[in-house]
């Protein structure tokens, strides 16, 4: 079984759902969002990561490198992303602990054992563990539907972090044993939507009309921009369509845009975006939560 | 300077609290010189020390201060520290470092120096304690003591870390001297031999009864005489109201809130007056004891709520205004801070086992909070039946970030009590005092002894006993760590050293105990601690109800580290030989990249929920547990353990050159129950639960510091997860847990430009202080504790 990659496996991860909970960041995702501050979560194969503030420049880890995929300049390490094949022979060899791969491989037994060391925490707080990514249901489905029915058969709530844009029937698979969906609309706009995503907001908005006749558990999730998918108008019309197709929400979360992406862009060698992007003022947040209370959605909040 | 306070007068009394410079009050040590040359050998040694209290308070200057409600000072004015020359005789030298240093400073003056010079060196060179105690220790203990193995509490201070109960506010020091005078009748000369001995010591009990009582009618006098004087009939009112309060306690029993506060203020005075012991003095569980007097109030209208807040805060500036003792040497280094670690501990459980949280109790939070002083330390004990709201509040003050309150595990509190053997009514009202340390309040001597430098006892395991920063043969001849053939042949050596020098630390406490029984009988303390009067003996000398002492193990987190670095790479993977490793330690890694790069960034460490080094954590806290606990004292008591230190593991890591685990020569060694700094990367959960696999209901206390960046914990939703974050713990048995909620920038800052940041308090290690008293040392230790911070991973992937 092709097992899916993991980056980051967040203990205490507080805005990820209810109660203190343990988030499963898989790598690789359907969509490639321009505000993406995870961008090491967007391919699905694993990559070299170097820290540029630590490197000191010594070089050894060019002379360890077989297919001699890194090269030094101006006193950094800089990997060819093409030749480097993740050996991670650098990894050992630096000195300075400048280099990572981001992307490992659990099998689901071992990632079970994992997580659970956290129990009490989601006892006492009412939390659980949250599936996110990168997209988790845009992985070998096999391996998700197991780890979830281990997690969930014991008794812990599982979260699904989701964007949406995968087949509907991967949702149909982790039903039974999700708790809750976090379910984000980028933008109700479909154009915007293209331009900031790369992707049609079609599929996304279908499959969340499905989840909630299913009977999901739904807290929608909507990241904000100023002036990109912020306006009031827009906000109406997410709250239409959640109308018109009776998606039933137990949350709503309105996510402000923030600047921390870059860092990691140039952690993985990729060019940092240009895109100038601010989040809506503190002032504007307020009114959208106002918005959504005054059409019965009582439970919004700003944050995860 | 930020001014606070809930109204004018409060807000005045506590400008004046924190802008006063720290002195030296030198009173207390020329009345007591002339007592002592007055009493000294006509009387038994407890009479004459009571006598000796009582000439003091006969004659110490006194004042009250505009616009006080509490009156009251140690010395004669707000932070001004008396000295103890029988205690310790401070050298001219001394005195000119404590004027001169640049931190926890003390202003001494020339009228000061030459009275030092020409009556108290002259009188008191060769009577201190401290100079019969170091003539009474082997040569090994000055060996280990000097060079950082272990400290020694008692070298400057007298023994304490105790504090009140209830027994204080239900009786007045004329009921007190009359359990004492039928105590005294009811003597058995002819069964008991000892009866003599009670005599001396009850007859002292008698006197310090009558000493306190003289100081508070001198205290009536002058409010009434100031009332006299006095024109705004407002102030006048209340200087009649203090002269009938100090009138009526503590002579007797408190009959309202004020007098209640007064009659524990009183109470303060006399135990920190007789003797400068450590942890000052605690009215313990101030909710508890105050609620009734707060209800009895209310309801006949002679107080509101607003008027009790007053009077609390008036309290607390009285506790912020006794800087602790001076402190010299080695005792500055472990305990280096002005604060005297008078802890209160609100919350818990009543003796019945119901939920102890009551209306003062939500008081004292408010007054924590608005009034944000050093002294005394705010605290919180926890149970399962403390309400949501009242941990919800606690966390909200704590989230400021200034370390208060901390938060103490009630169950646990208990366990450990019942565990050394109190009953469980004395469990449940006990707590913890000091920083962390667990006690049966009003009924427990429970002395600590001394620091003890674990990682520095693994170093000379690797040196075959040998101290290579001091130059000699330290310990045993264990030998030398190439030959290990396995780790656990390095290990049993490591242990054979640890009981080394357990040993030789118990020898000389035993010796040092009984010098304070012989010589420092304190029968003020005695007074008002179960059962002394009954026993007719000295809290000094094993009349309390309970007598524990405490070696306080420091360095978990480091020795932790180092231990399975020596495993994981000499033995296990054999990345390297111990040799290489010793070659490596000596040139402090450099030039050996390879070497630190395995241990400081490839190998196990404590602190991350992983069991290769959680589990060497287990084995090496319980030998050492095991190799102190249940050895007897002098008292009819027993040894035990504690994991906390003050400010002693900065000390500890200066006498040590670099660690295995990759810590470089003479840096900090790790805090409390703490991992190393930043060994922890995987979050606060995986700390916790590392420090749950200690056992830490075995010992009398443990000390966990968190630091938060302010995002974490900001908002409802982080102040929920930081409720259950403490609940979680308690449910594991964790023993205390504080949080330091401030971010590296603005420490940076606050380094760079202190004179800005005059106000910044931070957790340092159970107990919190003014950044800017701190070391270089010790801020950047702070600075560099492992910030918990997810910033770059905050909920989905948007």
């Amino acid at each position: 079984m092709n097992q899916p990659l993991v980056t980051n496996i967040q203990r205490y991860s507080i805005h990820d759902g209810d109660g203190i909970r343990t988030t499963v960041f898989f790598k690789g995702c359907t969509m490639a969002c321009r505000w993406c501050h995870n961008p090491e979560t967007q391919e699905f194969s694993a990559e070299p990561m170097l820290n540029g503030d630590r490197c000191g420049g010594c070089g050894r880890c060019a002379e360890v490198c077989p297919e001699h995929a890194i090269s030094m300049e101006n006193g950094v390490s800089v990997t060819d992303r093409e030749a480097c094949t993740r050996c991670g022979a650098c990894i050992d060899e630096c000195y300075n602990d400048a280099r990572s791969i981001s992307g490992r491989a659990y099998p689901v037994k071992d990632l079970v054992e994992l997580l659970i060391k956290d129990r009490m925490h989601w006892e006492t707080s009412g939390g659980g563990i949250t599936l996110s990514g990168g997209e988790v249901m845009a992985q070998n489905m096999d391996y998700i539907t197991d780890l979830m029915k281990r997690l969930h058969g014991r008794g812990y709530s599982v979260n699904i972090d989701t964007c949406g844009f995968v087949p509907y029937e991967n949702y149909e698979k982790v039903l039974p044993y999700a708790d809750v969906f976090l379910y984000d609309i980028k933008a109700i706009n479909d154009d915007i939507h293209k331009e900031y995503t790369g992707v049609s907001n079609a599929l996304i908005l279908e499959n969340l009309a499905k989840l909630g006749n299913a009977g999901a558990r739904i807290y929608l999730r909507l990241p904000l921009v100023r002036d990109v998918n912020d306006s009031c108008e827009d906000i109406l019309k997410v709250i239409d369509f959640l109308r018109k197709n009776s998606v039933p929400l137990l949350q709503v979360n309105l996510l402000p845009y923030h600047e921390l992406g870059q860092d990691k862009l140039d952690k993985l060698g990729k060019p940092r975006h240009q895109y100038e992007m601010q989040p809506p003022t503190g002032e504007h947040l307020n009114e959208l939560v106002q918005l959504f209370k005054q059409n019965g959605y009582q439970n919004t909040r700003i944050g995860g | 300077m930020e001014e606070r306070g809930m109204n004018a007068r409060v807000r005045m009394l506590r400008k004046q609290s924190v802008e006063t410079q720290p002195h030296i009050y030198m009173e207390r040590a020329k009345l007591m010189t002339e007592a002592y040359k007055l009493y000294d050998g006509s009387m038994s040694v407890p009479e004459m020390r009571a006598t000796a209290l009582k000439y003091y308070f006969e004659r110490k200057s006194i004042e009250i201060a505009d616009g006080e409600l509490i009156v009251g000072e140690k010395g004669d004015t707000a932070q001004a520290s008396p000295t103890f020359p029988e205690l310790c005789c401070h050298t001219l030298q001394d005195m000119q470092v404590m004027n001169d240093r640049d931190l926890i400073n003390f202003t001494v003056t020339e009228e000061d120096m030459k009275l030092q010079k020409e009556v108290i060196i002259p009188y008191w060179e060769h009577r201190s304690t401290r100079h019969k105690i170091i003539n009474a220790m082997t040569p090994e203990w000055k060996l280990a003591y000097e060079s950082g193995i272990f400290t020694e509490f008692m070298e400057q201070r007298g023994p304490g870390h105790t504090v009140g109960s209830r027994k204080i506010f239900e009786k007045g020091f004329l009921d007190y001297k009359k359990d004492i005078e039928d105590a005294i009748a009811a003597l058995d000369y002819l069964n008991d031999m000892d009866a003599y001995s009670k005599r001396n010591q009850l007859r002292a009990m008698a006197i310090d009864c009558d000493a306190i009582i003289i100081l508070a009618n001198r205290y009536a006098d002058l409010a009434e005489k100031m009332a006299a004087e006095e024109t705004r009939p407002d102030r006048k009112a209340e200087l009649m109201q203090i002269a009938e309060n100090c009138r009526w306690v503590p002579a007797n029993k408190p009959r309202t809130f004020w007098q209640a506060i007064q009659q524990y203020w009183f109470v303060h005075i006399g135990v920190t007056s007789e003797l400068n012991p450590w942890d000052a003095y605690s009215p313990g569980r101030l909710d508890q004891h105050l609620n009734p007097f707060y209800t009895a109030d209310v309801e006949e209208g002679r107080l509101d709520r607003e008027g009790a807040l007053e009077l609390l805060e008036c309290l607390w500036v009285k506790f912020n205004n006794q800087p602790a003792p001076p402190k010299v040497g080695i005792t500055l280094k472990e305990s280096s801070t002005y604060t005297d670690f008078a802890n209160l501990n609100t919350g818990g459980i009543t003796e019945d086992g119901k939920d102890g949280v009551n209306e003062v109790s939500y008081l004292i939070l408010d007054c924590m909070d608005e009034m944000k002083l050093l002294q005394p330390s705010s605290n919180v004990q926890i149970s399962r039946k403390t309400p949501q709201k009242f941990l919800k509040r606690a966390c909200e003050i704590s989230r400021k970030g200034w370390g208060q309150p901390a938060f103490y595990n009630t169950e646990a509190i208990v366990q450990e009590l019942m565990n050394a053997g109190k009953s469980l009514d004395d469990a449940r009202m006990g707590g913890t005092s000091g920083c962390v340390e667990t006690g049966a309040f009003g009924n427990e001597a429970y002395i600590l002894t001394g620091y003890f430098n674990l990682p520095k006892i693994l170093e000379l395991t690797l040196y075959d006993g040998y101290d290579h920063i001091g130059g000699h043969q330290l310990g045993l001849h264990t030998g030398h760590a190439r030959d290990f053939k396995s780790f656990e042949e390095f290990f049993d050596a490591y242990k054979k050293q640890i009981k080394y020098f357990v040993d030789i630390k118990v020898s000389g406490s035993n010796v040092i105990e009984q010098i304070f029984a012989k010589y420092m009988p304190a029968p003020f303390l005695s007074i008002i601690t179960n059962d002394c009067i009954k026993t007719g003996k000295d809290y000094n000398a094993g009349g309390a109800r309970y007598n524990t002492n405490y070696i306080q193990g420091v360095g978990i987190g480091t020795i932790t580290d180092c231990l399975a670095a020596i495993k994981y790479n000499c033995f296990d993977n054999k990345n390297f030989t111990m040799e290489e490793l010793i070659e490596a330690l000596d040139h402090n890694f450099e030039g050996y990249d390879r070497i630190y790069h395995l241990v400081s960034h490839k190998t196990p460490k404590y602190g991350n929920d992983d069991d290769y080094a959680d589990d060497l954590m287990k084995q090496i806290f319980e030998y050492y547990r095991d190799c102190v606990t249940g050895r007897p004292n002098t008292k009819g008591g027993y040894y035990r353990i504690n994991m906390l230190p003050t400010t002693c593991h900065v000390y500890f890591g200066e006498v040590m050159g670099a660690s295995p685990n990759g810590r470089l020569a003479h840096k900090p060694v790790s805090e409390g129950i703490s991992p190393e700094k930043g060994a922890d990367v995987f979050g606060p959960t995986a700390v916790i639960n590392s420090c749950s696999k200690m056992d830490q209901l075995t010992t009398g206390g443990t000390l966990l510091n968190q630091k938060f960046t302010p995002s974490v914990v900001a908002g409802e939703v982080g102040l929920d997860q930081m409720a259950n974050l403490i609940r979680a713990y308690f449910n594991m048995d964790g023993h205390h847990i504080q949080f330091n909620v401030i971010d590296r920038k603005t420490l940076l800052a606050a380094q760079a430009n202190p004179e800005e940041y005059k106000d910044l308090i931070v957790r340092v290690a159970g107990y919190s202080d003014h950044f800017r008293n701190l070391s270089k040392e010790l801020q950047d230790e702070i600075i560099n504790r492992t910030e918990q911070s997810f910033d770059d991973v905050p909920g989905s992937c948007c």
